[in-house]
């Protein structure tokens, strides 16, 4: 077992922070503030590639390995998480199924544009009455001749009304099962553009404010019967499956925010004198930050874990990665969580004002126990994984 | 087109500069970056490739670590990377590296050679003109733009307070300024190729036409008696008064120092 990563891991990871540094960080507070999509900043990703790590050179991607994917949405997230999930949303959950469950047809076609950064990808699945309870959605497609006509809304949906393509999910019938009625639902390519396709609010949020969150309506929208992903009514599963890639997406983005804040921290407490001293010489900084950094490494090893975890199923599309996943997510926004909060405290009545960047991170912290599947969620996969 | 870059690694000095007991730099012990200058030479490389269509080829004289910086350059997108590396060639100065770059480049086919105005360890800015004087090809150095036109290369060669524009037949060298662009980032594919990419390494042996008292230590006219960080300042003094009272402060205090 070696825990070093490899020579090209550690060039990638130099790139990735250089990057994060000088393109990324001078504008976390602007996209903050004024909740913009930083649209700039997404087209100086696409050409440096970072749009498409994971995916296939053949379809237009960089060919590299979940790995380097989550050490590029690490670093982004220590400076600014709203960057960090625009990358994880359209990787994990756009490119990643369609290279997954597409036709040779719908990868040539959709993946180029997407792993270059030309177009930029989501994923619809949350409706208001389906959140964690996937099977609650209300969305349909019925087949009309050669065209799937879509009814229905997503709600809470990252790079919403930013994207190009979007993976959405519906219900396709009714089927028996176990004796039981339950829905029958499949997945969707739909375009950006599609007539009957809009989009309704924007989500004011508390964190990640310039990620783009929208409803999106379908309104007898129709799209071509080829532009159905899988297999009819394989549509929950491919959506857990995606859902499982894109906890690796978030974790890492959970783990870049705390580390984000805790190098922050002892930049700050160094400088920051109370009663003579600088407040890093007292034993109670020490241990929390001793506390925060441990969780940080631990978190930091349960992500690489998970990513490697799934850079083995890529080879043999064997492997699990489910519980992986969700208990590096667990971790890493439980982490997350309690280092920012930490941090805020440690920078005092400062660390409360928004010239401090803490401040952002505790906000953008809260929504990786929340999306793609709550802490709670997490601790039903991980049992179910502990109990089967 | 063929183009050959020179590119150096050089301490990073905003990691701070360390030395060894003998007051030569320890380079072992500090983090390493591409010369800034080489770096923006790399660039204009990449981009007439991007043009023109060319095979951009890096050289690099080092230490085996050396190697890193060509690999960073061929995940900026250069074709192929060549390390000029051998003992004997340790301790050079501007005349000996140029003597050893020019024995390589003397194995290679090129159109254009791109080196940096000056490293930022040495400050010298010798080494490419001395490569051009060796190899007898045209030098224009201080480039801040570089186009090619048929078989001829025009540069625009930066002055304090103008420019001027020089054109020379190929093959010719270019000494490039950081100033001349932008460098692109390398690509995480890029990475990942550049590592399963083969560096050539070359020693002694396979240089051209050199004499061995060119080379190394032995081949290093240059003495140096010392070297050192750059000499902090003093903090300074800070003063909030109005324009008349500040030109009396420091009037004052120019007197008191017997500048004025």
């Amino acid at each position: 077992m070696d825990f070093t990563l490899s020579k090209q891991h550690e060039m990638a990871r130099s790139l990735f922070r250089e990057f994060a540094e000088k393109e990324v960080k001078p504008l976390a507070i602007e996209v903050d503030e004024t909740e913009e999509f930083p649209r700039e900043t997404v087209e100086k990703m696409a050409k440096a590639g970072f749009m498409g790590i994971p995916i296939p050179k053949e379809y237009g991607g960089q060919g590299c390995d979940v790995l380097t994917y989550a050490i590029c949405v690490e670093e982004l997230a220590k400076v600014c998480g709203t960057t960090a999930v625009i990358v994880s949303a359209h990787t994990s959950l756009c490119c990643d199924p369609i290279l997954t469950y597409g036709t040779e047809e719908q990868k040539k076609k959709y993946l180029p544009d997407l792993a270059s950064g030309k177009k930029i990808g989501a994923f619809g699945l949350t409706e208001p009455g389906a959140g964690t309870d996937a099977q609650g959605q209300q969305t349909k497609a019925v087949l009309d001749g050669d065209e799937w006509v879509l009814n229905g809304s997503k709600i809470f949906i990252t790079n919403g009304k930013e994207a190009d393509v979007y993976v959405i999910f519906a219900i396709t019938g009714v089927v028996e099962k176990r004796g039981k009625m339950t829905k029958e639902i499949s997945a969707f390519i739909v375009e950006k553009g599609t007539p009957g396709f809009s989009f309704g609010t924007k989500e004011k949020k508390m964190g990640i404010r310039g990620s783009s969150t929208y409803e999106l309506i379908f309104t007898d929208c129709r799209i071509p019967k080829e532009n159905m992903l899988g297999a009819q009514g394989k549509g929950f599963g491919i959506a857990m499956h995606t859902l499982d890639g894109g906890r690796i997406g978030i974790a890492a983005q959970a783990l870049g925010i705390g580390e984000g804040a805790l190098e922050r921290t002892i930049a700050y407490v160094k400088e920051r004198k109370q009663f003579g001293r600088s407040i890093s010489a007292f034993q109670n900084t020490q241990f929390q930050l001793a506390d925060m950094a441990t969780k940080a490494q631990a978190a930091q090893f349960m992500v690489y874990k998970a990513a490697c975890t799934k850079d083995q199923y890529t080879k043999d599309h064997k492997t699990s990665y489910n519980c992986e996943a969700a208990m590096a997510k667990l971790y890493a926004a439980e982490m997350a969580m309690e280092v920012t909060t930490k941090a805020v405290q440690l920078h005092g009545g400062y660390g409360y004002t928004r010239e401090y960047e803490v401040e952002r991170m505790m906000r953008d912290a809260k929504i990786t126990e929340i999306y793609e599947g709550t802490s709670e969620v997490q601790r039903m996969v991980i049992s179910a994984n502990l109990l089967k | 087109m063929k183009i050959v870059v020179c590119v150096k690694q050089v301490p990073d000095t905003k990691g701070g500069v360390k030395f060894n007991p003998d007051g030569t730099l320890d380079r072992a012990a500090m983090l390493t970056i591409m010369n800034p200058d080489d770096k923006a030479g790399l660039e204009a490389a990449l981009r007439l490739k991007d043009q023109y269509g060319a095979e951009v080829t890096v050289v690099t004289m080092g230490l085996p670590k050396a190697e890193e910086v060509l690999r960073e350059a061929m995940a900026m997108g250069a074709d192929k990377g060549i390390l000029v590396t051998d003992r004997v060639l340790g301790g050079a100065d501007t005349w000996a590296t140029s003597q050893t770059l020019a024995g390589a480049l003397r194995n290679l086919d090129y159109d254009l050679i791109i080196t940096g105005r000056q490293a930022i360890d040495g400050d010298t800015a010798q080494v490419g003109p001395q490569i051009s004087e060796h190899l007898g090809i045209p030098v224009i150095s201080y480039a801040q733009k570089i186009e090619i036109e048929g078989d001829s290369v025009i540069v625009e060669r930066q002055y304090d307070d103008r420019y001027h524009v020089l054109k020379a037949k190929m093959p010719c060298l270019v000494t490039a300024l950081a100033e001349l662009n932008e460098p692109r980032y390398m690509t995480p594919g890029g990475i990942f190729d550049a590592y399963n990419a083969e560096i050539t390494v070359w020693g002694r042996a396979d240089l051209k036409d050199v004499e061995d008292s060119n080379l190394g230590l032995k081949g290093s006219p240059t003495q140096i008696a010392r070297a050192s960080d750059k000499v902090r300042k003093g903090q300074g003094e800070k003063v909030t008064l109005d324009p008349a009272e500040s030109v009396a402060y420091i009037m004052d205090k120019l007197k008191e120092k017997h500048v004025i």
